[in-house]
């Protein structure tokens, strides 16, 4: 089920590192009330680029666990 | 600090030393000036005083302690810098205490997401890492320095101000003997974070400061957990930040936990605080409650430098010039790589071997290697105390996904300490020639240890000065080849690897051609190697007259290939 053993070709740790840093520096720009909509915009654009609505769903499901309140995030 | 009712020296476990106070023969009406003074007898400053005398250079050591550092507590060296210590003659020393490992953990809220190994085999000598505590470090260093004839430390002489006149090195001594003036024609700046030589100038350390703090402390602990690296994030006993444990000689581990945003600096310093503190970390690792506190301290992390390591006669090495953060063990070991670089070039320059601009290289090269280390050390800073609210969600993200899916785990390798390659360098040549091969370490990077037939190691069988490592070279070359380097001017050890005995050279058999499989090469083939180990020039067919041109640009003496393909 994890999206990484789909056949599509995958980003490389390199290239995961790239998104990180990018990622994290938009967030900071437009800040922390704006970010859940940042991402969930993102998001959209994302699923509509990779054309597979099933992998979208499991992705979705994925992200879904482990979300376990993080006490030091924010104020 | 230490427990209440303990001095500063008051350890559980180490004795420190008690040197006596130099009294300097300026005193006494010696006049003269030095070839080369070394402020600070910390590690940096006492290998480079060694590395030094091993070239034949006499060095003069300054210190104000009497015993070895308190202050600061590196522990981890890396194999390049056993590989030195080795050289030195001290490495023995080393082994009899220190830990090796090779591996790590990193565990998300209790869960194990991520396994650091390193790899090693037999063909190296030393592990890819090993703890020791510094006071060990410093004083095995220290042991070596008085037994040798070249190497003059003088304790209990502390470094009030220098000065730079008429291209000396001017330096103003107090001790309880009284104060004096001492000239050099170079003086090494070794004196660490808080250097006074630094201050004399007025240069400034550029870079960032980061926000997170951890407080370290040693206890000490009977356990028979091997010895590797663990970081924990989120723990339970520490949660919303990040701790790390490592194992150090003499049943003592060393505990760094990081404090919250919202923590007071102060209070968390409290003895019962740190006593509560440890109780918890060690009460979630299931290890007993029999242990005693050795000592605690506070810890930022910085990247900060000079803008240049030379200062005219001054050289500045280690935390002198360069603040690098924990993680990745790389303060220490980058200090030890400076004072390799620098010494083998003020010693071509003193015994009139190369000039005086050779040591301009020292910085450039040295401080490649901080920029490196800085890259690295940003990005593993900044996952374990992230500065930003985006940074820290990206890595909270990457920490929940480490639970289940193996892409994001590699977000959580501590980027360990790697030699730098001095491939830029204006030193390094023929890089058309080093394109070549298919292994081997390339042009600029330092030498790779190999198991030898009888069962000796390459690293074991290199001189003080440059080598030539050469792979089955006829006769007619090595005729050639011996002939040239005679008019050269410096010496350059020769090891001939291959079934033909060559005069005037290291003969290595490699029946197994394991080092011929290593280094790529094949019969004809050639590594120039500076004396700190790092490949100068390398070739798959090595004609002489190349090699003595790649000497002399190794040595300064004319330019380098830098700018073309050549």
């Amino acid at each position: 089920m994890p999206s990484e053993q789909s056949a599509r070709s995958l980003l490389s740790f390199e290239e995961m590192e790239a998104v990180y840093a990018a990622l994290a520096e938009v967030v900071d720009q437009v800040g922390e009330r704006s970010t859940p909509m940042f991402l969930t915009k993102l998001a959209l654009l994302l699923s509509r680029e990779l054309g597979d609505v099933d992998a979208v769903k499991a992705a979705i499901s994925s992200a879904a666990l482990d979300l376990q309140e993080q006490s030091h995030l924010g104020g | 600090m230490r427990p209440q009712g303990r001095d500063t020296l008051d350890s559980v476990y180490f004795d420190y030393p008690k040197f006596e106070v130099a009294r300097a023969p300026e005193l006494d009406g010696r006049t003269g000036s030095h070839d080369v003074v070394i402020v600070g007898a910390g590690p940096v400053g006492l290998t480079a005083a060694l590395e030094l005398a091993r070239c034949g250079v006499h060095v003069c050591v300054l210190d104000d302690k009497t015993t070895v550092n308190d202050g600061s507590r590196a522990l981890c060296l890396a194999r390049h810098s056993m590989e030195s210590l080795a050289q030195l003659g001290v490495a023995e020393r080393f082994l009899e205490r220190a830990l090796g490992w090779t591996s790590g953990r990193s565990y998300y809220r209790g869960e194990q997401v991520y396994t650091l190994s390193m790899p090693y085999s037999d063909d190296e000598r030393f592990l890819p890492m090993y703890n020791l505590q510094q006071q060990y470090i410093e004083h095995y260093l220290s042991e070596a320095a008085h037994q040798h004839p070249l190497v003059e430390v003088r304790w209990g002489n502390a470094v009030e101000s220098v000065d730079w006149v008429d291209d000396t090195a001017r330096i103003n001594v107090n001790s309880e003997h009284g104060t004096y003036q001492l000239d050099a024609r170079y003086c090494l700046a070794a004196d660490g974070a808080r250097s006074v030589v630094r201050k004399s100038f007025g240069l400034k350390l550029n870079g960032d400061a980061y926000e997170g703090k951890y407080v370290i402390a040693d206890i000490r602990l009977k356990s028979d957990f091997p010895t590797e690296r663990r970081a924990f994030f989120d723990p339970s006993a520490n949660p919303g930040a990040t701790l790390l444990v490592h194992k150090q000689p003499e049943d003592i581990w060393r505990i760094d936990w990081q404090l919250q945003p919202d923590e007071s600096e102060s209070e968390a310093l409290e003895e019962s605080n740190i006593r509560a503190k440890v109780s918890a970390i060690l009460d979630m690792l299931e290890e007993g409650e029999d242990w005693e506190l050795e000592w605690w301290s506070i810890y930022k992390a910085f990247t900060l430098c000079l803008d240049n390591y030379r200062h005219g006669p001054f050289l500045f090495l280690g935390d002198a010039a360069h603040l690098v953060p924990i993680f990745g063990v790389r303060g220490l070991n980058s200090g030890l790589a400076d004072a390799s670089n620098l010494a083998w070039k003020l010693a071509a320059v003193l015994q009139g071997n190369a000039e005086d601009r050779l040591l301009d290289t020292y910085s450039p090269e040295r401080r490649g290697a901080t920029m490196e280390i800085f890259e690295n050390a940003a990005k593993s800073t900044a996952f374990m105390t992230p500065p930003t609210y985006g940074q820290e969600l990206l890595r909270d993200a990457v920490l929940s996904l480490s639970l289940r899916h193996e892409f994001a785990r590699p977000f959580l390798n501590p980027r360990q300490s790697t030699p730098y390659i001095y491939d830029a360098s204006s030193l390094t040549s023929a890089r058309g020639a080093d394109a070549e091969f298919m292994c081997g370490p390339q042009a600029g990077a330092p030498l790779l240890d190999t198991r030898l037939d009888d069962g000796t190691h390459l690293l074991d069988h290199l001189s003080n000065g440059f080598q030539l490592l050469a792979f089955e070279q006829d006769e007619r070359t090595w005729d050639e080849l011996s002939k040239a380097l005679l008019s050269e001017p410096v010496p350059v050890h020769l090891i001939h690897v291959g079934r033909a005995r060559r005069e005037a050279a290291t003969n290595l058999s490699d029946g197994h051609g394991r080092l011929s499989e290593r280094y790529g090469a094949c019969p004809g083939s050639a590594y120039l190697v500076r004396p700190d180990r790092h490949v100068a020039a390398r070739w798959r067919q090595m004609s002489p007259a190349a090699m003595v041109q790649a000497l002399r640009i190794a040595l300064g003496l004319t330019g380098g290939d830098n700018s073309d393909a050549q």
